[in-house]
């Protein structure tokens, strides 16, 4: 049996310890589990620009079919992949082998993975064939979206996910929805001056029409000179999946829906 | 003199007369405003007021505005060329660096001339052209090798093609030349290449250039001393717009853009004369006889090319030989441009990089912390595109962002020739980390951004005040030009593929045509046979529209 004595100090260990990681959590608010650090992230940003923009180019988007900042490339995907072609090059182009430690090739793809902001998040990417699982079963995102041509409408079609959005945005996306739904992606409820009501995901909109596809995947554009109210919602009905998959598994989801590019 | 030689040389004299008839001489450049048939210059004057008297199409009547005919490119990309029409003729350039002679009236092209670029010719931010200039019969385009060539505009033929600028060092031309007497004005871009810009005068008959005015001062110019060490050789300072002149004061004025690097102050102290500045020069000489700095040692690459509109006017109760400006910065400005003194900076979008000026019209700087928004944003309040001004209802019109911000990020830069030099590029504020923002151009016809970010509106501001007399907003950002006429139209556009005609009094829209495409030029005005025609370039097609029959 432990002491009583004993079992406050466990007691107050704990809370110091918890005290502890909370202050660090505070200090380090984007170092998380599957993410890469800032200090990291800034490195990269000095490295890139010593040693890659003068043929990736400012943006990262100079050397045809490549645009690092967006996580476009031509052979590659996941980090593991990004670091081999950093140090050993590849043959017959002009992407030659970088003689870079591993912590100089880890940072440059910190700041690769978070598109180009030297104070950005990157995110690590796992293995997109286990993401692809995920997505199907444990996920169940394939309940909602839909990807090259199979699944519902009802969430945004994830076909091109990979092109527009940055691994971190992705992460963020799938931990915190709301935080991440884009303001054109929001839900939109308009009642029309005849009284009808159309509820759906807003497409596009300019000064005078709204394109909405409909909760029954109607595509339906509409006249704003005819609106009575229009209400856009920022709250998206997706789950959030901090906690019902672990962080090694987000990392995966990650990997596959960056090998999305439509 | 045998009769039969003097039948001959009255022929040729005859014949000579015929071709003078047509020839744009510097005199009817000067009196443009006589002949608002025609449009001679890329703003419609020297004022540059984009203003036309023309009035046949008006409030009551521009309902029946209809499509005589659209011309299309072949090239893709915003489009931004602004046509000149010179007696039923209309010249304009297509990307990147073609010239058509087009029949005004029906749209049917004359000839075409063809410019090949150098492969070392880069640009930052397209391979924009905005038009063509004209003195006599011959035509002037800056090209993007920063070549200045002229055409004979009766056959498109080449006349004379020189070098203005080393394109391998990241000099580029885009601007629409300004003919002065005999002297054919250009000025560089190159503003992210490390470029020292300038401003130079080429003999129109030659192309020889007769004078070089740097817009970053050498050893031992007025203005050095604003810059550290060797920071003005890669300075900047590009010019990009076509400018203004004074006939009675003999000055000419032209917009100066940004300092380079673009987004990295501390790496170039100083106030970083003459970027950001307007400047007034003498057109004999080039000599800089005043200038007015809009944003001293800039980090928000706010360009101040915008066109100079110049008008006299009252201002607060005194007649003004004004020059009214809505700077990239934000501030509507008011200088008096005889002599540069600054006479009121206004915002006319929400400002927090500086909170107003002093007595001498500097602005009072209000640096926001690190990570933390500045508005206006990276691309301004306004840009490049062509504001107007109306005598008639004495406002002054721009499109305008609104709501608009970007997060600057300080990264030192190393120059190495003819390589971006620029510094880290900008963060827009957004609502969601990442998501799309509106850059330069659009290259969808989704807004995947939308008014969450940025939204356009053309503004209408009484110089005077500097206030808003009324506001024209639009979803989407705008980067149309803006056009008033004598008939007290405002005739504008935007990204959203919309072309509009407004109440230039109040701002309500008479009339809407769906174009499609983006509208990047500045529209213009003129007539052919007493019709008169209304010109825009929506996409990849320039639409001429006129009053159905």
């Amino acid at each position: 049996m432990v002491s009583f004595a004993r079992a406050v100090l466990i007691a107050v260990a704990c809370l110091v310890m918890a005290f502890a990681a909370r202050v660090g959590a505070q200090q380090n608010p984007q170092e998380h589990p599957g993410q890469y650090s800032q200090a990291d992230v800034e490195a990269g940003s000095r490295l890139y620009s010593a040693q890659c923009q003068l043929c990736h180019g400012l943006t990262g988007d100079q050397v045809t079919g490549i645009d690092l900042r967006r996580g476009q490339f031509r052979r590659v995907s996941s980090d593991e992949d990004l670091a081999r072609v950093i140090t050993t090059g590849v043959q017959g182009t002009a992407m030659p082998p970088f003689a870079l430690q591993p912590t100089e090739v880890n940072s440059v793809i910190a700041f690769i993975r978070a598109g180009f902001d030297p104070a950005g998040t990157a995110v690590k990417v796992g293995n997109a064939a286990r993401g692809r699982e995920l997505f199907a079963g444990k996920g169940a995102c394939a309940s909602c979206h839909r990807v090259n041509g199979r699944g519902p409408r009802v969430a945004p079609d994830l076909s091109d996910v990979g092109a527009v959005r940055s691994p971190g945005s992705l992460q963020r996306s799938v931990l915190d929805p709301s935080s991440q739904m884009m303001p054109i992606n929001r839900p939109v409820r308009i009642v029309m001056k005849d009284g009808k009501t159309i509820a759906g995901r807003r497409l596009n909109e300019d000064t005078f029409t709204v394109q909405v596809i409909d909760e029954q995947e109607r595509l339906v554009s509409v006249d704003k000179s005819g609106i009575k109210s229009m209400t856009v919602e920022t709250k998206s009905s997706m789950p959030a999946y901090q906690g019902k998959l672990t962080a090694d598994e987000i990392s995966d989801v990650i990997a596959y829906l960056l090998t999305l590019r439509g | 003199m045998p009769k039969r030689a003097l039948v001959a040389l009255a022929l040729v004299l005859a014949a000579s007369y015929g071709l003078h008839a047509q020839q744009v001489t510097y005199d009817r450049i000067l009196r443009a405003a006589e002949e608002p048939q025609n449009w001679l210059t890329y703003s419609g004057g020297y004022f540059s007021q984009r203003y036309s008297s023309l009035k046949q199409i008006d409030t009551s009547n521009v309902r029946n505005l209809e499509i005589k005919w659209i011309l299309p490119n072949q090239v893709f990309g915003a489009w931004q060329a602004s046509p000149l029409v010179v007696d039923g003729i209309m010249y304009l350039t297509m990307r990147p660096n073609d010239i058509v002679a087009v029949d005004a009236k029906s749209g049917r092209v004359f000839w075409q001339y063809r410019y090949t670029n150098s492969p070392d010719q880069r640009v930052c931010c397209g391979s924009n052209n905005r038009g063509v200039a004209i003195l006599g019969d011959t035509l002037y385009m800056a090209t993007l090798d920063a070549h200045l060539v002229a055409v004979d505009a009766k056959t498109g033929r080449l006349l004379w093609n020189v070098e203005a600028g080393d394109p391998k060092l990241g000099y580029s031309m885009t601007l629409s030349p300004l003919v002065v007497k005999d002297k054919v004005i250009v000025g560089v871009g190159g503003g992210e290449y490390g470029i020292r810009g300038f401003l130079a005068a080429h003999d129109a008959h030659t192309g020889k250039e007769l004078w070089r005015t740097y817009t970053i001062p050498g050893p031992g110019e007025k203005g050095h001393d604003s810059w550290r060490g060797e920071d003005w050789m890669h300075g900047g300072g590009s010019i990009w717009v076509t400018g203004s002149y004074d006939p009675a004061l003999n000055l000419t004025y032209w917009g100066v853009g940004n300092p380079g690097p673009d987004w990295t102050p501390a790496q170039r102290p100083g106030d970083n004369l003459y970027t950001d500045s307007v400047i007034a020069l003498d057109p004999e000489t080039g000599a800089i006889k005043w200038h007015y700095q809009f944003t001293p040692n800039d980090g928000y690459d706010y360009d101040s090319v915008q066109v100079p509109v110049l008008a006299d006017i009252d201002f607060r109760g005194t007649p003004t030989k004004a020059m009214m400006w809505a700077n990239r910065n934000g501030f509507f400005y008011v200088l008096d441009r005889a002599t540069g003194k600054f006479l009121s900076g206004t915002p006319f979008v929400k400002v927090n990089w500086a909170s107003g000026h002093d007595a001498n019209g500097r602005p009072i700087p209000t640096p926001q912390p690190t990570g933390m928004p500045t508005f206006p944003g990276n691309q301004g309040g306004t840009n490049w595109f062509s504001p107007s001004y109306s005598p008639r209802t004495g406002l002054f019109y721009v499109s305008a962002w609104l709501d608009y911000a970007s997060i600057y990020r300080r990264q030192e830069v190393q120059y190495s020739a003819g390589r971006t030099f620029a510094g880290a590029f900008p963060i827009t504020l957004t609502p969601v980390p990442g998501a799309p923002a509106p850059g330069i151009g659009r290259a969808r016809p989704i807004n995947n951004w939308t008014d969450a970010v940025a939204h356009g509106a053309v503004l209408a501001i009484d110089p005077k005040t500097g206030q808003q007399k009324w506001r024209f907003d639009q979803f989407d950002v705008t980067e149309s030009g803006n056009l008033t006429t004598g008939g007290d139209l405002l005739f504008t556009g935007g990204r959203e593929g919309y072309f509009y005609a407004l109440d230039a009094r109040t701002g309500a829209m008479l009339y809407r045509s769906t174009v499609g495409g983006q509208i990047a030029n500045g529209p213009m005005t003129y007539s052919v046979d007493g019709k008169q025609y209304v010109a825009v370039i929506s996409g990849n097609s320039l639409i001429v529209y006129g009053l159905r029959e």
